[in-house]
């Protein structure tokens, strides 16, 4: 076995650089998660946060810089590594069943040849119940809606049983059910111990979910625990002038609420 | 059904069936992976291949020419992907730049051997559009082991292509060689193309690529129940068209599988269950007629409740005049339903309707739940 390097971090980063058509989308890249956290990676759109967890899980080829993965790399850890992409990679017209996506989460761990069985439908139908999707087991993936969608997505993740989780955007386009859903079930894996690292888009939760957080626009703005790096002067060196629609939130708690007029009768 | 015992009717009909079980297959992983495109590319990349392999043997020597034909179709896919990965050129672009070159080529080529007196290449163009009568048992043979090898392969790594066709991105992370298993399945389309082009040409191959994966994805809700469905179309539409050219004298047989392979197209688009234009059709009308009618109950209700009597006499005009169309029939299919009345309100002649306390529950139930969808 090759030498350890950091192998008390969960994740460590050093030097990443990728580039897409010779412009940097990730500069110089240096980023450590502790293990047993639940880690938010914010920054404003382009700022490389989907890059980021796909260049660490060997899917996109970065220009420069390595990953490990509790002291080894990627490659080494696959069996580790639980990973929930975009909602909106995969087309949900595809002629497949709730359960049998969620079943995809095992064939790395089934291997070539081997098809899934009996144990493994089990499997996945009890990742189904974890995410309170048991009802929809049998249903065309095309007639749930975005929501239940995510949460089949996160059920597949939950299958493989990884030390650490990567999640693209899970919270994104998911109505309030979902979102409280997924974030329950995200805390109890931090609860065991698993790292789970997220790609967040909404600000203002980032302070009640996640104990730790990265803030990233092309090159690390700031990395800790939450309530050290959630600061305004962070935030606003990752967003810029976008910081004002953070702000706006403050302004219109004090203003009052617009008064919305219903209509009322009959109209064509 | 004597001309069934006729040998070639014989041979035509098995190249056929092989032809649409191996298309059917391979075509469903290419239509869900939205390239059903690559297979009109590959077949029309076959023929410079044909022509290239007629060349180098310098007679009508089968085997060269299926060899040529695959490896054109394959440079051709080679030359689509480096075009797509290295320029800002998209898929659909780099396919059509693909087609047209190899294409252009092979027409070149086609003419030039046409035009150098060389006494073999007679029928050489039956490739463009397949000559189904000219396929020998030999053939089949060599048909029969393409497919069985595909389908060898479509089985032993069926969960890798399914996960491929559905989640690439998800199938690299778990340390799947996807790119290899893409390669494959486009190797296995222009072997696809191979086998079919002697029997529907270069020209219409794509059609059998794409039709019997189209006409099956509108009846399954499973990638097993629709590969093997495009399977049973693809060998059906095959059979159908040997069948009919050979009862029709002098109809060719390719474009007729093809025309049948459409058809099963059409059909499935039209009635498919869940899926077909029919049912969206039956169901949008059916919707029309529900939100019709609740709007008309509601209108009833809101005119009651403003003249705080459940049993207000609303005259038909003036609904109508409330929705500025005719409602007669709306109110008919209401009053059918026991939701509202006919009442005569003298000394007025005209019809007047009044809600039943079921049509008041139902107003209320409506306007509720369009409150729920507000809020």
């Amino acid at each position: 076995m090759s030498q350890l390097h950091e192998p008390d971090l969960a994740v460590h980063v050093e030097d990443l650089t990728v580039s897409y058509h010779s412009k940097p989308v990730l500069w110089d890249i240096d980023f450590d998660v502790p293990p047993g956290v639940m880690a938010a990676i914010v920054g404003p759109n382009g700022a490389g946060k989907s890059t980021l967890i796909k260049s660490i899980l060997g899917l996109v080829q970065p220009t420069a810089g390595h990953v490990t993965i509790f002291g080894r790399p990627y490659k080494a850890q696959r069996r580790r590594v639980g990973y929930v992409p975009q909602r909106s990679s995969v087309d949900w017209d595809f002629p497949t069943t709730a359960l049998d996506v969620v079943t995809m989460g095992l064939y790395g761990q089934l291997g070539w040849l081997r098809r899934p069985g009996k144990a493994e439908r089990a499997e996945a139908f009890a990742a189904l119940e974890m995410v309170g999707m048991q009802d929809f087991a049998d249903r065309q993936i095309s007639q749930l809606s975005g929501g239940q969608q995510q949460r089949v997505f996160l059920a597949r993740a939950l299958v493989q049983e990884a030390d650490v989780y990567f999640l693209d955007e899970p919270m994104a386009g998911v109505d309030a059910t979902t979102e409280r859903a997924i974030v329950d079930i995200l805390r109890t894996l931090r609860n065991q111990g698993k790292t789970v690292i997220v790609v967040h888009h909404d600000l203002q939760t980032v302070k009640s979910y996640f104990d730790w957080l990265l803030i990233v626009n092309v090159r690390v703005v700031a990395q800790g625990p939450v309530s050290e790096v959630y600061t305004a002067s962070n935030l606003r060196k990752a967003y810029g002038g976008q910081i004002a629609l953070l702000e706006a939130e403050t302004f219109l708690a004090e203003k009052p609420q617009g008064e919305v007029v219903p209509m009322s009768g009959e109209r064509t | 059904m004597e001309f069934l015992l006729d040998y070639t009717i014989q041979n035509v009909a098995m190249g056929a069936a092989l032809l649409g079980i191996i298309s059917g297959v391979l075509g469903s992983f290419a239509v869900l992976r939205k390239q059903s495109l690559l297979g009109d590319t590959l077949s029309h990349a076959a023929l410079p291949g044909v022509c290239l392999g007629f060349i180098i043997a310098g007679t009508r020597d089968m085997g060269a020419i299926l060899a040529g034909a695959l490896i054109t179709g394959a440079a051709a896919a080679l030359f689509m992907l480096v075009l797509t990965r290295n320029s800002r050129l998209k898929t659909d672009a780099g396919l059509g730049t693909a087609l047209s070159v190899f294409f252009a080529l092979g027409v070149v080529l086609l003419t030039f051997i046409q035009n150098s007196g060389n006494a073999a290449q007679g029928g050489l163009d039956s490739f463009l559009f397949g000559q189904a009568a000219a396929i020998l048992r030999s053939d089949l043979w060599v048909m029969g082991g393409v497919t069985v090898v595909a389908l060898a392969l479509v089985v032993v790594f069926w969960k890798e292509f399914k996960l491929v066709s559905f989640d690439p991105v998800f199938a690299r992370s778990l340390g799947l060689p996807v790119i290899a298993l893409e390669v494959a399945l486009t190797v296995m389309i222009a072997l696809a193309v191979v086998v079919g082009l002697q029997m529907v040409g270069v020209v219409l191959m794509a059609a059998m690529v794409i039709a019997p994966a189209v006409a099956a994805r509108q009846w399954a809700s499973r990638l097993e129940t629709m590969v093997v469905l495009a399977a049973l179309i693809g060998m059906a539409s095959g059979i159908l068209g040997a069948v009919i050219s050979a009862l029709g004298r002098g109809l060719a047989t390719g474009p007729l599988i093809i025309l049948a392979a459409s058809a099963a197209v059409i059909v499935s688009l039209m009635i498919a269950p869940g899926r077909g234009l029919l049912w969206e059709a039956m169901r949008q009308a059916q919707n029309r007629r529900r939100l019709r009618g609740a709007r008309v109950l509601t209108t009833l209700y809101r005119l009651a409740a403003h003249h705080d009597n459940p049993d207000y006499p609303a005259e038909e005009a003036m609904v109508d005049a409330y929705h500025g169309v005719g409602t007669t029939r709306v109110l008919k299919r209401l009053e059918a339903r026991g939701q509202i009345k006919q009442v005569q309100h003298a000394p007025e002649m005209t019809p007047h309707w009044v809600l039943t306390p079921s049509g008041i529950t139902e107003a209320e139930r409506v306007l509720s739940e369009l409150g729920k969808q507000e809020g």
